[in-house]
């Protein structure tokens, strides 16, 4: 067990609007995030969700029309940019292109007034941390994007601010860069112990890198938690879509059994499913269920599902498959081809289904 | 691939390009050549010196005119782009607002108000001010050429400021620099080629000037242009010529160096 955590930032009631009149513009509306000392936390959402407008209230590049926002139990609220100890890792680098890749590195702490001595050590200690010991007097317009992402993250993790905010520092990267970013971010946050907060719009980047996500659309946060639980356990459809493939059923609340529920779908078979916490299940419900945790078998009148399978599509690792159920829904199943050679269906052909112990979700909406 | 529509290749394009510069460029350089005839003409060759180089230099009328109207380009395009680099970060730094667009056309405007009109309003004012005052020095047309010059210095300035990242400022900002410590480390540093393009610009523009220089200078304040315009009236000598190629020269060097800058301006951005 770890130690109880102290809070670095906490978000409370948080909301912003634009404007006023009829072009009024809600960017954020009561927002509450509780982000932890040294964790690694990730805003997810779509673009326009209003991710980067919270990264600019917590760094003080503007001011919330509701609520406060506390760094470590302090109201941030009259500190003005220059006097937050939380530094930011800007979308386009914004490195300053008038001064060399360590000038850049030392900005922070040169008009924090340290010593020069210190400046210099601390600077080499950055260039180490990012590996860009033999860039340090090249221009900044003289390196590589991937090489000017690393001098962003070690100018702003120089000064060492108690939260460092990061926003989507790796959309600009192609693909293979961005998987080694990904790595090198993790380590960085790992060797230096500083509390990320990190912006993406990537579901997959942010399952990948994050101690926890919050998930969020139109300004409002729909879901905090682990990956593994924003992925197996979403609380509401539009979670539950944003995050990776997934197939929701129809189903009838039978009975409440401590955190599982009994439900029945359609054909009558009866089904455990989990539910969110603040949901008191009852009715008709949609439950979901992930495409790599349901089993496709030969008919057998014993099968949760019986269908027919409507088209396959072979991608090497594994191979996804769409069944036909009989209420005319299509069911998407990801099986693993963990066998050499074809997988032995076939459009057209009838087949059961089967859903994995646990699998099930039912959704708030 | 079929060629796109392109002016260089119709027919007589060449022709009406050659017949442009030949008008522009031909009287300028006969200018120059007679700047170095040993006789007193400036339409017949009579053979190669420099004696109207060594004539003017030895005009005193002709120095202090020189000397004056250096005098007056400098502090006038000092103070100019002092005001429009304020006047720059002022309407660029800022949320658009209602008014903004006022702004921008009242600084620049005096490039739409005719010289002339400009030329009598300040005559007018300045007599006034010369009669309650007494004073009647240069500083009149410091100040004049100070108004027209702003919208020359804030051009280049503010074109340079909008294609700076506003987000470069906020980093440093986030850096902990204070707003002060922003202008002097990030904004002036990246702003400074623009700043020196609307210097010379307004330099340029307060030398050459002479409808509003000619309205307003008392009595004793020639500037080389109006001292020119005066010497033309009458007899023409190549004199005429050795100082206008000396002009050119200057302009030519400053043309040059502001090349330079926006070149320099293109590669860091
Ligand atoms: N300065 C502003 N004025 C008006 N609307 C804004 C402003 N900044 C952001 N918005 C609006 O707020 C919403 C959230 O924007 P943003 O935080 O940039 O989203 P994200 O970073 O998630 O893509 C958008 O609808 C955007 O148009
Ligand atoms: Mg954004």
């Amino acid at each position: 067990m770890r130690k109880q955590q102290e809070l670095a930032i906490e978000v409370r009631g948080v909301g912003r609007v634009y404007g006023d009149g009829a072009g009024q513009v809600t960017a954020l509306s009561n927002i509450f995030l509780n982000i932890r000392q040294n964790e690694f936390f990730t805003l997810l959402g779509p673009s326009g969700c209003g991710k980067t407008t919270l990264l600019r209230l917590i760094a003080g590049f503007d001011f919330p029309t509701d609520g406060e926002i506390l760094l470590y139990g302090e109201d941030i609220a009259p500190l003005p940019p220059f006097k937050r100890p939380v530094n930011t890792v800007f979308q386009n680098y914004a490195l300053f292109p008038h001064m060399t890749v360590a000038q850049n590195i030392g900005f922070g702490l040169e008009m924090l007034g340290k010593p020069k001595h210190e400046i210099a050590a601390r600077v080499e200690e950055m260039l180490a941390l990012v590996h860009m010991e033999a860039m340090r007097n090249r221009k900044v317009m003289q390196i590589s994007g991937g090489q000017q992402q690393r001098v962003a993250l070690a100018r702003a993790l120089a000064p060492k601010p108690k939260v460092l905010l990061l926003d989507e520092p790796l959309s600009a990267l192609d693909y293979k860069l961005r998987k080694e970013m990904q790595v090198e971010l993790k380590r960085v946050q790992a060797e230096t112990g500083i509390t990320f907060i990190f912006v993406t719009h990537d579901q997959e980047e942010a399952l990948a890198m994050s101690d926890r996500i919050a998930v969020m659309s139109h300004g409002e946060v729909r879901q905090v938690g682990a990956p593994w639980e924003i992925y197996d356990r979403p609380a509401e459809r539009f979670v539950a879509d944003f995050i990776g493939e997934t197939n929701f059923l129809a189903a009838d609340v039978i009975s409440i059994d401590g955190p599982r529920t009994r439900v029945r779908l359609f054909n009558g078979t009866l089904l455990d499913a989990t539910y969110p916490v603040d949901l008191m299940p009852e009715g008709k419900v949609t439950i979901v269920i992930r495409p790599e945790h349901a089993q496709l078998d030969t008919p057998s009148s014993t099968a949760m599902l019986n269908g027919q399978i409507e088209d396959l599509t072979y991608l090497g690792t594994d191979t996804h498959i769409r069944v036909r159920l009989p209420d005319t829904s299509l069911f998407t199943i990801r099986q693993q081809n963990n066998r050499v050679g074809p997988i032995g269906f076939s459009a057209g052909d009838p087949v059961s289904l089967n859903i994995s112990e646990g699998a099930a979700q039912i959704l708030k909406d | 691939m079929r060629k796109r529509f392109d002016i260089r290749v119709q027919p007589g394009f060449a022709m009406i390009a050659m017949f442009c510069f030949f008008l522009l460029y031909v009287p300028i350089f006969t200018l120059v050549v007679y700047a170095f005839n040993s006789g007193i003409s400036i339409a017949r060759w009579e053979g190669f010196s420099f004696r109207w180089f060594v004539a003017a230099w030895n005009n005193n009328l002709v120095i202090e005119a020189a000397i004056r109207s250096v005098q007056i380009a400098a502090i006038a395009a000092i103070i100019a782009t002092a005001v429009a680099t304020l006047a720059a970060i002022a309407t660029t730094r800022t949320a658009g607002y209602r008014g903004l667009t006022f702004k921008y056309s009242f600084i620049n405007m005096p490039l739409m108000v005719p010289e002339i009109v400009t030329a009598v309003a300040l005559l007018i004012l300045f007599s006034r001010i010369k009669v309650w005052t007494g004073y009647s020095g240069l500083g009149y047309l410091i100040l004049a050429h100070t108004a027209f010059c702003i919208p020359f210095a804030y051009l280049p300035i503010r074109a340079r400021l909008e294609n700076m990242d506003l987000a470069l400022e906020r980093a440093a900002a986030d850096l902990y620099a204070t707003p002060f410590k922003v202008f002097r480390y990030i904004t002036l540093p990246l702003l400074w080629p623009g700043i020196l393009a609307g210097l010379m610009l307004a330099f340029v523009i307060s030398l050459d000037d002479i409808v509003i220089t000619e309205f307003v200078k008392s009595a004793g304040q020639e500037t080389l242009p109006t001292y020119m315009l005066g010497q033309l009236r009458r007899a023409i000598t190549p004199e005429m010529n050795a100082i206008s190629t000396v002009f050119l020269l200057l302009s030519l060097a400053i043309v040059t160096i502001f090349f330079f800058l926006s070149r320099s301006n293109e590669k860091s951005d």
